[in-house]
């Protein structure tokens, strides 16, 4: 199994280490609630080195880049982060990302569960391209502080003016004295970094972190907390809002696809299926009661089976059950009734706008 | 109540048999493993139940489990305390933190049932 630079802080903090896609990686260090409430009121610190890291350069990386891609990479400016999907031809997933443009290059955080399946789709498809490309997930560490006092931490530990950076904007510069790319970005719903050091100070630069943080009562947290958190912001988590078998239009991910855009993997099937109007709806769920609807539950409407839960947990800001679910265009505007059928018991949940948490600007 | 005075299933519950009647809830380790415990659901007192046949649910944030009866006999009681105050299952789990009471129709189950040394023991082999 991988492990990432610190994997032995993890262990010897009271990590609980569960296998992430192929990734030994920690779940939780205290509990999942406790880690949720520090990164909603105060500063959490992630390891999110098992994220894959691949970098782009070369004459033809834009170019590349732009056919691989939903978004319109042309029309990123140096200095600016987008998210976009990967798609097969037939307009299907193969992978959320976030593509980066630098000064000298371009670079691509996809998920770790995608990293392998990307990286043959790229080796796949470069044919033609002058472009190199350098899969740099297991020579670089990658950590993010997300939660409302992140800045306070990270920023006079910067060599760069981190406060006035913008959201989804990026930039090479130092922390603690080290070399690092720095990005406003997160999977929280909050305010926060994300941040790639090398692997050989990876773990030198997270207690540098802690230690700073600790004024800010920083906490570190696992993936338990990012599944959560990423949920009540209504973030959609590959293998479970999408896959090869859902198209970004249905996911409710159209703001990644940039139709106008040169020509790209699945341009044709998407414009196809941007004219259909019986397609399925990722729409939120409140649930009465305790229980909690996970993936795979069936939605139920007037008797009769009309979607499924994608992702359901209790929400700990909230203080109430919500799911993502797929239904009908029908049954998707906010105050309609459905009922959850939860291990053989109908819930009856309500239809909500997403996303469930929003933060105070 | 003394946890090594006990009996443990090997999924977790813990038994305190007085006379006929069956006290049930769910061992520290698991609680502990468990974390961010959400939700109990209870079954209606009178319901019969049958040894290692499920009787309730015990749902966390991060999964949901069956809990299992550790011996045969009817619902005598519910500890309805903590539906309110779910955190007494990992402040007193030997104690305010019980779950069900069971009037024993056979005890024969009990028996079989790991004591407080072997249940340990399971726990630490990473059962």
């Amino acid at each position: 199994m991988l492990q990432t630079a610190l994997h032995d802080w993890h262990a010897a903090n009271g990590g609980r280490m569960v296998d992430f896609a192929g990734w030994s990686m920690p779940i939780q260090y205290s509990t999942i609630t406790v880690e949720h409430a520090a990164v909603r009121e105060r500063v959490g610190l992630f390891d999110i080195a098992h994220m894959g890291r691949i970098i782009f350069t070369g004459p033809d990386a834009e170019k590349f880049l732009d056919r691989l891609l939903t978004n319109d990479v042309t029309r990123l400016r140096v200095g600016q982060v987008r998210y976009s999907l990967v798609c097969n031809e037939q307009g299907g997933i193969l992978d959320d990302v976030l593509v980066y443009r630098f000064e000298d290059r371009y670079m691509l955080v996809v998920n770790a569960s995608n990293r392998d399946k990307i990286v043959s789709w790229i080796e796949e498809h470069r044919g033609g391209f002058d472009v190199q490309v350098d899969d740099q997930t297991t020579t670089t560490f990658m950590f993010a502080l997300q939660g409302p006092r992140s800045l306070d931490v990270l920023g006079p530990n910067a060599s760069a003016d981190l406060g006035s950076m913008k959201y989804y904007t990026v930039l090479d510069a130092e922390v603690f004295g080290k070399k690092a790319t720095i990005s406003r970005t997160g999977y929280t719903g909050e305010d926060g970094f994300e941040v790639i050091v090398s692997l050989a100070e990876g773990s030198e630069v997270w207690q540098s972190v802690l230690q700073s943080g600790a004024e800010a009562d920083i906490t570190p947290c696992g993936l338990g907390c990012r599944d959560t958190l990423r949920l009540e912001a209504a973030m959609p988590l590959y293998g479970h809002e999408m896959d090869e078998r859902t198209d970004p239009l249905t996911a409710g991910l159209a703001f990644g696809v940039k139709m106008d855009a040169g020509e790209f993997f699945g341009k044709s099937a998407l414009k196809v299926i941007s004219a259909r109007t019986d397609l399925p709806v990722r729409v939120g769920l409140k649930l009465e009661g305790k229980r909690i609807a996970r993936e795979g539950a069936i939605v139920r409407a007037e008797n009769a089976e009309v979607g499924h839960i994608t992702s359901g947990t209790f929400s700990p800001t909230l203080n109430e059950v919500i799911a993502m679910a797929y239904v009908p265009g029908n049954l998707s505007q906010p105050g309609t009734a459905v009922e959850v059928d939860i291990r053989g018991k109908c819930v009856a949940a309500e239809v909500v706008a997403l996303p469930f948490y929003r933060r105070q600007k | 109540m003394d946890p090594k005075t006990l009996r443990f299933s090997k999924t977790h519950e813990w038994v305190h048999l007085n006379g006929d009647i069956a006290t049930v809830g769910v061992s520290d380790f698991a609680v502990k493993e468990l974390t961010d415990i959400v939700h109990l659901e209870f079954p209606e007192v009178g319901t019969s139940v049958s040894a290692g046949q499920p009787f309730g649910e015990i749902e966390s944030v991060k999964s949901v489990n069956d809990l299992y009866s550790p011996v045969a006999g009817v619902i005598e009681a519910v500890n309805s305390d903590l539906e309110d105050n779910l955190a007494l299952m990992s402040d007193d789990p030997y104690g305010a933190g019980w779950v069900v009471r069971i009037k024993v129709s056979d005890a024969s189950a009990y028996e079989s049932l790991l004591d407080h040394a072997a249940y340990e023991q399971m726990c630490q082999s990473g059962h």
